[in-house]
């Protein structure tokens, strides 16, 4: 297996753009990840395309050719993947594979999603798929409804507080408003998330990511050529996909990824670090509760300690181990199938030193978690300077 | 069929095809044989975490619960 870098990186920013097609956007991130990298779409050996639900949300199929041929990228494999949230960082782990094993030299990988299109009962209805249809669907679960089940639960299994979740948005949302390319760019107070609209009891809707449109793209190569086409080559240290159950009501214990605490062991074994050694991640709040779970099963502090050490700034922009620096799917958005590609940006732009205001301090190792469903799907992702 | 409640939450916002009955609350049912299920709740008394629950009924196939 040959080791791998990110030679390029580019995103269209994330918002609610009317006059926009998803096609326009995935094409204005790709371009902008090989102008970053110096180079044409002739280069494309191949390209993979996370997306969830375009057909869905805009009525289109056959999206990877339909977005890389008018960039003029033709005869070569195009291929969309679906792993619900995770569909760009699942799309990035078989791009991964593909130039590790040595098929390919260089490779695209967008991730898109245009949701602003639909209302808000109908988007629900559409990211409702990505539940058990048959079960959690027709009970009339929706996403925020899964994860509320889980906090309640975490609440009453480890002492988790409505102050704690609140915490994380009131933390993503300080980081958001420095991003230029964030959807919210606002602050907000415990106050205002615990007194917000509820959603899913006990979350409300600032607990809750933001439904937006978007594109996110990284184009990757073997880091012996890296620097062929890069001064700021990072490397692919470690990267796992794992799955679980879709249905919540067959996990042993739901306050759990499991697929994250598999994917976090098998990439750091990879990587040859421990979760003590990575200096900041991007980790998948969906929702507040998630990114407590996330700094749990990453391993950053033991099962039920997540609510108290988001709440004590450990992971803010200052504290020891910043998560979310982007502003997370909180304040930067979340398209659902950009999201895993667009975190693994925000990790270049920060070991690159380009994350202006948001920049921290130590910023050599970074871990990026895209999580799909309600964990039936986990990407884990370590990228460090080459 | 019997069961604990496992966990909850009373949804407000809800999918299309279910904005005429929010807020509802959906559950998932420890049972006595160690399965766990997916629910609702009949009615409109709420439940929570730990409560004794028993099968009301089954409606379009979703196992309606209410407090044992």
């Amino acid at each position: 297996m040959r080791p791998v870098a990110i030679i390029g990186a580019g995103k269209t920013p994330f918002g609610a753009f009317p006059d926009r097609d998803i096609r326009s956007l995935a094409v204005e991130s790709s371009r902008k990840a090989l102008q970053n990298a110096g180079l044409t779409p002739d280069a494309v050996e191949a390209f993979y395309l996370g997306n969830f639900a375009g057909p869905s949300f805009v009525g289109q199929s056959h999206l990877a050719p339909f977005i890389a041929g008018p960039m003029g990228i033709t005869g070569v494999p195009c291929t969309r993947v679906e792993a619900a949230c995770a569909s760009s960082g699942s799309a990035f782990f078989h791009a991964f594979s593909a130039v590790a094993a040595g098929l390919y030299d260089v490779v695209l990988v967008t991730g898109v999603e245009k949701m602003t299109s639909q209302q808000t009962p109908r988007v629900a209805e559409i990211l409702a798929m990505a539940g058990e249809c048959c079960t959690e669907g027709k009970a009339g679960a929706t996403f925020p409804a899964l994860f509320a089940m889980i906090a309640r639960r975490h609440m009453h299994q480890y002492g988790t507080t409505r102050e704690h979740l609140a915490a994380v948005a009131v933390k993503n949302h300080a980081n958001g408003a420095l991003n230029p390319d964030a959807h919210m760019r606002k602050n907000v107070t415990m106050q205002q998330v615990m007194a917000g609209k509820p959603i899913a009891d006990p979350l409300t809707v600032y607990d809750c990511s933001l439904v937006s449109d978007g594109a996110a793209s990284v184009v990757i190569a073997p880091l012996e050529r890296a620097r062929e086409w890069t001064d700021k080559p990072v490397r692919v240290l470690g990267i796992a996909q794992t799955s679980d159950y879709v249905a919540l009501d067959r996990k042993p214990d739901i306050t759990v990824l499991q697929a994250v605490k598999t994917a976090a062991k098998k990439a750091y074994a990879m990587a040859g670090v421990g979760p003590e050694d990575i200096q900041l991640a991007e980790v998948h709040d969906c929702f507040t509760i998630a990114e407590v779970l996330a700094v749990e099963d990453l391993g950053f502090v033991a099962k039920g300690e997540g609510g108290p050490y988001s709440a004590d700034g450990h992971t803010s922009l200052t504290g020891s181990r910043p998560v979310n620096t982007s502003g997370g799917l909180k304040s930067k958005g979340h398209p659902v199938g950009a999201t895993g590609v667009a975190q693994l940006c925000d990790i270049v732009q920060q070991i690159r030193g380009e994350a202006g205001e948001r920049q921290v301090a130590r910023h050599e190792l970074g871990l990026a978690q895209n999580l799909g469903g309600s964990g039936a799907s986990a990407v884990v992702t370590i990228l460090g300077a080459a | 069929m019997k069961g604990v409640v496992y966990t909850e939450t009373l949804i407000h916002s809800a999918p299309e095809a279910f904005v005429g009955e929010a807020p509802y609350q959906l559950i998932i049912v420890s049972l006595e044989d160690g399965t766990r299920v997916t629910a609702r709740v009949e009615g409109d008394l709420r439940v929570a975490i730990d409560d004794r629950v028993v099968l009301a009924e089954h409606r379009n196939g979703v196992p309606f619960f209410r407090k044992d």
